[in-house]
């Protein structure tokens, strides 16, 4: 039994120490799996410090709560794919904000009856733990359908939605600043949260699968600060500090897939919604040129006989499972003395960093793995650029032409390497939908077919050599 | 005072709003240059690691369950309780599943800092 506030204190500001250090391991791979230890232990401290408080008790459902939550997220963490980590992290965003409006919802009904009226401290951040944690909840729940492809990734609109969602919003703020200014009873909250959680599902609905990842970044905030506001609720630090530390990493994460896609958090949230307006850039001149196929024999000749060649992967990859395969390839070749390396895009795969995970899966050493700007540099001295399953992240209109959806997006400048060879299921334009003109250009070979497919005929052919 | 009836049964670190509110601030500056710090390879883990950390609303949820008397509060407890649980069980395995696959080259020799390489 600790009761000693200073004591308590102190355990909770070793486990707001462990958090930043976790983070702050995280700068490089190779401490960032002990700064999650570090965090673990923190994690424990708190846990350990608050069932030792003085007057907790009900052990039995502690302790039987405590072992599901841990089956299933254990179970979860351990058969997840990596390509389904998307998923995943909004998963956990939408049941750390369910918890943190169910804590706000509990204190409240606690509070409620005992004075009539409540702190004004505690009654605003009930507030507003209630309604940020319900929105990522709901909102975590519908982003989880989509990447799950239980519903449709298409965003869904209808008519008068704006306003449906605006009046939603005053409702949910009416009731907020009714059970601030004192009407206290039960519904009050009650009524917020549901509100809340429409909100949540209206909200996401609206954006593209596409456009996910920004929303389960700024979700990923969005719990941080419910968790925070229960801090202010059981004046406690560690939830302050902890859920500011998710919020400020969750709003960066946010602003930077915006600037990696070009497009303002405003345009991914409410451009109704999340479709890039294909076709409305400049005509484009048909100039008679077309691109040229090739075979794996060829590429492998090439490939084999290069100094230096860039991998540039894309979603299509993961999608075809062909990680393993391009590994193999890359090693194959580093053993003929071909220096291969790997160019990531900011927003390659399904969330920030998606790519170096899968890669890291498939044994990939990450000093390989290089990021925009360290790669970009090094394309004039590459003899082959091979870009497999990507396709706006090196489209040169980006740079070049202003009338272009992704204009100003930046891109792999793989358009100045010595050759490329583009591999591809078809001519199909990518998520954007505009045309790629650096499938046309001089120095461009197509390889067509399925990634995977023509990875392995490509290792068959250098063996062959 | 208000504080006073809301831990009738916790003992906990009572500090005034104001100095909250100053934690809180100095938090968001602390957040934004730690997480700068962090490498765009790393960003997926960082996303789940953070999602491990505010799992921390766990103590939040023991706190209600832990002082429940009555059903309603029980229930609400008991569901943010395994929640939360699942939150900090789930986000510290699946970061921790990411980062054991973070490997150098193994063949190369050790880089010019001479870290020693993690067991």
């Amino acid at each position: 039994m600790i009761s000693n506030s200073n004591v308590i204190g102190l355990l909770y500001l070793a486990t707001i120490v462990c958090f930043i250090l976790a983070l702050r391991f995280l700068s490089s791979p190779k401490h960032a799996r002990l700064g999650n230890r570090v965090g673990g232990g923190g994690m424990l401290i708190a846990i350990g410090t608050t069932l030792a408080l003085k007057g907790i008790g009900n052990w039995a459902l502690i302790v039987s709560a405590g072992a599901i939550g841990a089956a299933v997220g254990v179970v979860g963490a351990k058969r997840v794919k990596m390509t389904a980590m998307p998923q995943m992290v909004a998963l956990f965003n939408g049941v750390g904000g369910g918890a943190a409006a169910l804590v706000a919802l509990a204190e409240f009904h606690k509070l409620a009856p005992a004075s009539g009226r409540i702190g004004s401290t505690e009654v605003v951040s009930i507030v507003l733990s209630a309604l940020i944690g319900s929105i990522s909840f709901a909102g975590s729940a519908i982003a989880f359908a989509k990447l799950q492809e239980l519903i449709g990734g298409r965003p869904i609109v209808f008519p008068g939605q704006n306003i449906f969602n605006g009046l939603i919003v005053t409702g949910a703020a009416a009731f907020g600043i009714a059970a601030i200014a004192g009407v206290q009873g039960q519904w009050v909250i009650v009524a917020l949260i549901l509100l809340a959680l429409t909100f949540g599902v209206m909200f996401v609905l609206p954006i593209g699968g596409a456009d996910m990842p920004v929303v389960i970044s700024l979700l990923n905030a969005f719990t941080g600060l419910a968790a925070s506001a229960t801090g202010f609720v059981l004046s406690n630090t560690v939830l302050i500090v902890s859920g500011m530390l998710v919020g400020a990493s969750g709003t960066l994460l946010t602003l930077l897939m915006g600037k990696a896609m070009y497009r303002s958090i405003t345009n991914v949230l409410f451009s109704a919604f999340g479709q890039v307006q294909a076709g409305t850039s400049a005509a484009r001149v048909d100039d008679g040129r077309t691109f040229r196929a090739t075979t794996p024999e060829d590429v492998a000749v090439q490939l084999s006989y290069a100094r230096k060649v860039v991998i540039v992967p894309g979603y299509g990859l993961a999608v075809a499972q062909a990680q393993h395969d391009v590994r193999q390839l890359a090693e194959l070749l580093e053993s003929k003395g071909v220096e291969v390396l790997y160019a990531i895009h900011p927003v390659a795969g399904r969330m920030p960093g998606h790519m170096n995970v899968l890669l890291a899966e498939a044994n990939v050493p990450y000093d390989q793995l290089k990021e925009m700007d360290e790669i970009n540099s090094e394309f004039p001295q590459t003899d082959v650029a091979l870009v497999i399953g990507a396709n706006d992240v090196v489209n040169p209109a980006a740079r070049s032409d202003p009338g272009s959806p992704i204009y100003g997006m930046p891109i792999l400048d793989v358009d100045k390497a010595q050759s490329v060879v583009v591999m591809k299921r078809s001519m199909a334009p990518g998520f954007a939908g505009i045309d790629n003109e650096l499938f046309l250009e001089q120095q461009t070979t197509m390889l067509f077919g399925n990634a995977k497919d023509s990875v392995v005929k490509l290792i068959a052919a250098v063996k062959s050599l | 005072m208000t504080q006073l009836a809301l831990f009738i049964e916790l003992p906990t670190t009572h500090l005034g709003l104001v100095i909250e509110l100053t934690i809180l601030a100095l938090a968001i500056f602390l957040g934004i240059e730690v997480i700068s710090k962090v490498p765009a390879m790393l960003h997926t883990p960082l996303m789940s690691g953070t999602n491990f950390i505010h799992g921390i609303v766990i103590v939040g949820a023991i706190a209600i369950l832990g002082t429940a008397d009555d059903t309603l509060l029980k229930i609400v407890g008991f569901i943010a309780m395994v929640l939360a649980t699942a939150n900090v069980v789930g986000g510290w395995f699946v970061t921790d599943r990411m980062l054991e696959m973070f490997r150098p080259r193994r063949s190369e020799p050790p880089a010019d800092e001479k870290d020693k390489p993690e067991p």
